[in-house]
């Protein structure tokens, strides 16, 4: 039971912060709120082959396995996702390029497309929206 | 020699048509592609690209013959079965060729022929890579609808995810990259609930091959079935976003009109991605004599599908350019196939699949011909505003003309006769009233859209401005002017493809012949099947499911 609530309210609560950092509006946390959405989502296929204690790997005789399933499941799954967010992070980095901000709508709020902020008003704190 | 070359086909016929693609992709990033922009310049680099284009058409002209081949083989009823590695059905990937899916793979290289050679025409000139990428695109898209196992399908779903990716990108500026990034993080977000969908599929069924997991849902019951069914309404929630369903539409009408014609054409059949996973998956697997769990998406479906249509055309009367016209009827044909779907029967769901045959055609055809017309409007583009007349008023006009009468359903073109027989196959059912009124008065609108933008586009014109003389290119308005006959042809044929589609609907109802072509071997035996692995933790108590490791 308490290895179950544990995995459970665990994938609930990187699942959340991922969630809530891929609604910010910057282009880099978005990208980390997908990374750990995608954390969250390997680790829910992997217990979907129910969890297994004090079970072999692999088949010996007649011993209970852990399901393997599973597992091939999450290592296409880690390769996918490992692909993709190369792609995103390529792609936020080019379109921060063309536009001048990081901002996912490709222009900082409240200005008009093409406004890049002045050198002195980029202290590092500009993170906000 | 002819003969040798048919008998490997028709061995490996479902195969071969994910295969060429790729081998195709890869030869053409072996001819390399580092001249990119400037290939229109130099004589060494104009002979690649002479080359690159040779190939990409060649291959997938010859892709176009195999997928005719496959509709062929399919039209007798005949339930092509590739096991992939011999490894048999549930326990390895199949490739499965029914009705539906040959149909799928021939409307699909149907629309990529004409979009290629559209594309011959300057637009891969624009950036590096425009045919391997197309190519993976069509094995990305081939492979989807030829798949028989769920998670198979999501490994397909990325690849034509990621290749469409950069397609979307092919000749960049800030617009394309505002809303590749939105696309792409939507999309990614999308495939993490997608795994979430298939792990739960995997534990309360413990396989994820079609037929098997459509044959186990039959004898679910209490928490296992509506684990399942949770599953399979997340599942109509990542399809849902992929075939632009409402609420999950609001990105596409942003990102096809950014994307360059040719690829928004192409994109014209990514929709249907979504609507055939769609019918898989809650049509076959939750929909008829899946015990308790049976129709789980009839609630959901018909009413979200209605209302994409009635938004999506509304978007089109509120457009301001010709793009984002165009990519609102998109949303709006899908929410007319999806009403077909949800209504669950045979005949509603052959309806919606000639109707699907014909949007798709006809919106590829209006995406290439409002590039053209943009084209030849100059500064204005395609932003629906006065402007420089274009130079062809009476080939271009006649063409648009027809594209739209088509799309919002006039006699005698295909897209009337499509609707009709939504309308037809409806009649009698509950729902009938609402799916009468929203079809017809869909159509109306449309029509009031497409009119709108006529007049302006066409009467409207400032008769001072200079014109212009691109996209006056005989090669690349035939391309668009082919994708238009090929709607004429449906109408024609209306005949044959109703009774093909009728007897898609058919097969797609006969489970049993479906479960047992794929998981029967040869002789009586029982269907090889699987039991969930979540049985009790002891050892020595349940050896059988050990030989389950390899899927």
């Amino acid at each position: 039971m308490s290895m179950e609530f544990l995995l459970a309210s665990g994938i609930g609560f990187v699942t959340a912060c991922g969630i809530y950092l891929l609604l910010r509006g910057r282009t880099f946390p978005v990208v980390l709120g997908l990374s750990l959405i995608g954390y969250a989502v390997n680790v829910f296929i992997f217990l979907m082959g129910r969890l297994w204690t004090d079970a072999l790997p692999i088949l010996v005789g007649n011993e209970a396995v852990a399901d393997p399933l599973p597992q091939a499941l999450v290592l296409t799954a880690i390769v996918i996702g490992f692909a993709t967010t190369g792609f995103v992070i390529e792609l936020a980095l080019r379109s921060r390029h063309e536009s001048g901000s990081d901002h996912v709508d490709g222009h900082e709020p409240g200005h008009a497309p093409g406004y890049v902020p002045s050198p002195s008003a980029n202290d590092g704190h500009g993170g906000r929206s | 020699m002819l003969q040798a070359i048919l008998d490997f086909w028709a061995l490996h016929a479902p195969v071969l048509s994910v295969l060429l693609p790729v081998f195709t992709a890869v030869l053409l990033l072996l001819l390399g592609d580092h001249d990119g922009m400037s290939a229109q310049g130099g004589g060494h680099a104009t002979a690649r690209l002479r080359w690159r284009r040779r190939l990409a058409l060649g291959s997938t002209s010859l892709g176009l013959v195999m997928a005719a081949g496959l509709v062929w083989r399919a039209a007798s009823g005949e339930l092509m079965v590739y096991e992939l590695g011999e490894w048999p059905a549930p326990f390895g990937i199949v490739l499965v060729v029914d009705r539906l899916s040959a149909l799928m793979v021939l409307l699909t290289t149907l629309i990529a022929w004409p979009v290629l050679w559209y594309a011959c025409g300057g637009w891969d000139t624009r950036g590096r890579h425009f045919h391997a990428i197309f190519q993976f695109q069509l094995m990305g898209l081939c492979g989807a609808f030829l798949t028989g196992d769920l998670f198979n399908l999501f490994v397909f779903f990325e690849v034509l995810l990621i290749a469409s990716y950069v397609l979307l990108l092919h000749g960049q500026g800030r617009e394309r990259l505002r809303m590749g990034v939105h696309y792409v993080v939507l999309n990614l977000a999308a495939s993490g609930l997608f795994l979430v969908g298939l792990a739960m599929v995997y534990a309360t069924t413990g396989t994820l091959n079609m037929a098997d997991v459509a044959l186990h849902v039959a004898s679910l019951q209490g928490e296992g079935r509506m684990l399942f069914q949770a599953a399979a309404l997340i599942l109509l929630v990542v399809f849902g976003l992929k075939a632009a369903l409402v609420p999950l539409y609001f990105w596409l009408p942003g990102t096809y009109a950014a994307a360059c014609a040719p690829v928004a054409a192409l994109f014209a059949i990514m929709t249907k991605v979504g609507v055939y996973s769609i019918i898989r998956m809650h049509w076959v697997i939750v929909g008829i004599d899946a015990g308790e769990a049976s129709f789980t998406a009839q609630p959901w479906l018909l009413p979200l599908a209605l209302m994409t249509s009635v938004l999506g055309v509304l978007g089109a009367l509120g457009a301001h350019t010709m793009g984002r016209l165009v990519a609102y009827l998109t949303v709006s044909s899908v929410g007319t196939i999806l009403a077909g779907v949800g209504l669950f029967t045979p005949e509603t769901l052959s309806a919606s699949l000639y109707y699907t045959l014909h949007s798709t055609v006809v919106i590829a055809g209006l995406f290439l011909f409002v590039e053209l017309v943009a084209a030849q409007r100059g500064a204005a583009c395609d932003r629906l505003q006065p402007a420089a007349a274009v130079r062809e008023p009476v080939l271009l006009g006649v063409m648009m003309l027809f594209g739209a009468a088509s799309a919002a359903g006039l006699p005698p073109l295909p897209g009337f006769i499509g609707k009709l027989m939504i309308l037809e196959s409806s009649s009698g059912l509950p729902a009938q009233a609402w799916v009468w009124t929203v079809v017809l008065v869909v159509g109306f609108l449309t029509i009031i859209g497409l009119a709108r933008a006529g007049v302006v586009v066409f009467w409207h014109v400032q008769p001072d401005a200079n014109t212009h003389d691109a996209g006056r290119s005989p090669h690349m308005l035939g391309a668009a002017a082919s994708l238009m006959v090929l709607t004429v042809l449906m109408a024609v044929f209306a005949s044959p493809i109703k009774r093909y589609t009728d007897a898609t609907a058919q097969q797609l109802v006969d489970k049993a012949f479906y479960a047992e072509t794929i998981l029967k071997r040869q002789g009586g035996v029982d269907l090889r099947t699987t039991l969930p692995y979540d049985g009790s933790r002891g050892p020595f108590e349940r050896p059988e499911p050990l030989v389950k490791e390899t899927e």
